[in-house]
């Protein structure tokens, strides 16, 4: 009986919600436990395993020579990709990425990219000709609600464990050399999502909130306090003061996190 | 021809329990004489027959049983409801309303809507079809409020209790009231939700633990607790 | 970027990875891991590492693939782009196609279809990690998930395979044993019905090494099988033993 939410229980949480209280005991801007592993695909170049509550995510990051795009010639390439697994939830059917997928896909892709994250420059190992790509690899293993949080948490954490060959460029060839460096890191963004129920923003809602819920708005912050990337979600609306309030209470809880994950 | 295992064992599916003469019971299977276990489970006996109780299975409906669903569907004639089974169950507008239903007349969705509980009980099922329901008997229909636990339907009769011991002190210690669905889908009713939700922590520990002995007194145990630490925490 | 070794056994009998011809890799295996999941399991064998789900039995979706006598067992087996040294596309390949319906062959023996007719039980396998001998591992988690979400079942299924390298009969090839080998054999289990329900080969064989391989696969099957029965007690003598202490308080 997990597909649909009974009245009962939307009647419930929206009546709780408006009296400032969840179901599971939290705040209206609490977060679940989170735990992060990193390193825990030894095959990745990088990898990491976030558990939002019980919302679960693995990243493994893979990193290869290509071709940069032509109107970023000095930069190497970064690609998000995003698998919502059969087995994460009875609602995920196998098959190429639906629109879901995609779009967490590009969120998380965004908070990356805007906050200049990786150092793309430094990535580029023949100006126009050959650059590092970085693959990053999502894979959601159990669904229980804000997948877009979870899923950015594990990427930037995957990135921070990745690791690229050292190589030098001898007549125009690439050779590998021993040993290892880190990733190239500038910044380490973080996102936050706020569900909009009734008329209450709720931080991190889980898998019962999200049915709830009229729609959602998640928000990255870069190391500065700036906000880099936003998504708004669901098929309801904001009014402009909720906009600003949850980017308000976004950036409370970035601050926060940063002291926690110490990024 | 002996019984290989000594009664509460825990057995995989497979594991050979007895041999000969006997009976195969709840979640075992005879080949050539042998009895062997299909599920995860205890090793039960009485005298020939061989039984499992399984630690985890899922309600395949019974003509009878009384269930707590969910309505996933309006049709043109009638509901189809999600049972915690692997069938989904078909409820007739007729039922319903107590008469012939008059498809320009009558409006389903007023009567009972998609995400809509209820109380029904099975009145056919078989192998060839999805399982009925009716709601046209004391007792039975909508829900409309309360708090929802699903546990694993072997563990009901353990949520009961020996002569009901069990269920009557949940409901005493909390002051809720409890319907048990056959499905494995239980339905609390109390006069607040701390209420509710002390009754439901209850009855999933109850799930966790139930081939474990002296349970009713550990549940007792925890119930009290729980109540008391909550009154000092109000009065702080 | 390797180069291809030598020789695979020392001359001290021993492998690349210290192990002896007749040894398996480490294996660990935890029940109940993905709570969405009617059961899972997840299993580390050598360097392995892959979850298993199964949703089920269910609807069928779509309603004309229903059988009306039996379930319908569904399979998928999908390596995540990360869990090899060259990153894969997440498309399925044809490997995956072939190892996802062998799987279900291994699988489908042990369970009694008849039971629920007009419903489908979905077996997810989701490879985060390769190293040689992942669809043995699949089937062994599989097993493990269908036995966890409560779905009867006749045995539990085991599989481990084995293969030859120089001139011996190994078992358990890891990944560069068996891109370097001459053979391997994967072999799953119906430990307690003694009942083969996968049997694959590749590379050559005389009849002989041929017997020598699949008993000594056999033989790596039942060793595994305890660690399956283990993995599933642990989920509940673990409560049996806090219960003990909480009484003795």
């Amino acid at each position: 009986m997990a597909a649909v939410i009974t009245r009962v229980k939307k009647k419930q949480i929206e009546q709780l919600i408006a009296k400032g209280k969840r179901l599971d005991g939290r705040g209206l801007t609490d977060y679940r436990e989170i735990k992060i592993e990193q390193g825990i695909i030894e095959r990745a170049e990088g990898s990491a395993k976030v558990l939002l509550g019980r919302t679960e995510v693995v990243v493994g990051t893979k990193i290869e020579m290509g071709e940069p795009f032509p109107d970023t010639p000095n930069e190497g390439v970064l690609t998000v990709n995003v698998e919502l697994v059969p087995l994460a939830s009875p609602r995920f059917e196998p098959g190429p990425p639906d629109e879901n997928s995609i779009e967490l896909a590009r969120v998380v892709d965004r908070g990356i990219r805007e906050s200049k994250a990786i150092d793309l420059e430094k990535l580029c190992i023949a100006p126009g000709k050959k650059v590092f790509v970085v693959f990053v690899d999502v894979y959601v293993l159990n669904h229980d609600g804000n997948l877009i949080d979870a899923s950015a948490l594990a990427a930037m954490a995957a990135l921070l464990n990745t690791k690229m060959a050292k190589y030098e460029v001898e007549d125009g060839e690439v050779k590998i050399k021993l040993g290892y460096e880190p990733l190239p890191i500038k910044k380490r963004p973080i996102t936050v999502t706020c569900a909009k129920i009734g008329d209450k923003l709720v931080v991190d809602p889980w898998l019962e909130e999200e049915q709830v819920m009229d729609a959602r708005i998640s928000m990255a912050f870069d190391d500065d306090g700036n906000i880099c990337a936003i998504q708004k979600g669901g098929s309801g609306y904001f009014e402009p003061k909720q906009v600003f309030e949850a980017a308000r209470i976004a950036k409370e809880k970035v601050e926060e996190m940063r002291k926690q994950l110490n990024w | 021809m002996p019984i290989l295992l000594e009664r509460r064992q825990l057995v995989t599916p497979g594991d050979l329990i007895a041999e000969g003469e006997y009976i195969a019971g709840e979640n075992t299977y005879m080949e050539n004489n042998k009895i062997y276990a299909s599920r995860v489970g205890i090793v039960e006996y009485e005298t020939k027959k061989v039984d499992v109780v399984a630690l985890k299975s899922f309600y395949v409906p019974r003509m009878g049983d009384i269930i707590i669903g969910t309505i996933t569907e309006v049709g043109f004639s009638g509901w189809t409801a999600d049972i915690n089974s692997p069938y989904p169950a078909l409820l007739r507008a007729s039922d319903v309303l107590s008469r012939p239903f008059r498809p320009q007349k009558d409006d389903l969705p007023q009567v009972l809507d998609i995400g809509d509980l209820l109380v029904a009980k099975i009145v056919s099922y078989d192998r060839t079809h999805d399982p009925q329901l009716t709601v046209a008997e004391p007792g039975l229909g909508k829900i409309t409020r309360g708090q929802i636990v699903k546990v694993t339907p072997t563990k009901i009769p353990r949520v009961i209790g020996r002569k009901g011991s069990m269920i009557s002190m949940i409901k005493q210690e909390t002051g809720c009231d409890i319907i048990l669905g056959v499905n494995g889908v239980v339905l609390i009713t109390g006069k607040t939700l701390e209420d509710e939700q002390l009754a439901m922590m209850a009855i999933l520990k109850i799930e966790e633990e139930s081939h474990t002995s002296g349970l009713t007194d550990r549940i007792t145990k925890m119930l009290k607790e729980e109540k008391s630490r909550k009154e000092e925490k109000k009065n702080e | 970027m390797n180069d291809k070794p030598e020789r695979l056994i020392d001359k001290k009998g021993l492998r690349l990875d210290g192990r002896k011809p007749d040894e398996l890799r480490p294996v660990k295996l935890q029940v109940g891991v993905i709570s969405n999941a009617d059961g899972s399991a997840y299993i580390e064998h050598g360097k392995n590492k892959i979850l298993a789900g199964v949703y089920g039995p269910r609807e069928v979706h779509p309603k004309h693939l229903a059988l009306p006598d039996r379930t319908v067992l569904k399979c998928r087996y999908h390596m995540a782009p990360f869990s090899v040294q060259e990153r894969k596309s997440p498309a399925p390949s044809r490997r995956e196609i072939e190892l996802s319906k062998v799987i279900r062959e291994s699988l489908e023996p042990a369970i009694f279809m008849e039971y629920y007719p007009r419903t489908m039980i979905d077996v997810f396998v989701e490879v985060l990690q390769a190293d040689g001998g992942t669809r043995c591992a699949s089937i062994t988690a599989a097993a493990l998930a269908l036995a966890d979400s409560g779905i009867p079942m006749r045995d539990l299924v085991v599989a481990c395979a084995a293969g030859k390298l120089d001139d011996t009969i190994v078992l358990d090839l890891m990944d560069t044993e068996d891109k370097v080998g001459s053979a391997d054999v994967p072999v799953a289990l119906m430990p307690n019905l003694n009942a083969v329900t996968l049997l694959q080969m590749d590379g050559t064989l005389s009849t002989d090494e041929f017997e020598s391989a699949v008993n000594l696969a056999l033989e790596g099957c039942r060793q595994i099988y305890a660690l399956q029965k283990e993995a599933l007690r642990t989920k509940y003598v673990n409560l049996k033993e806090e219960n003990k202490e909480e009484a003795e308080e």
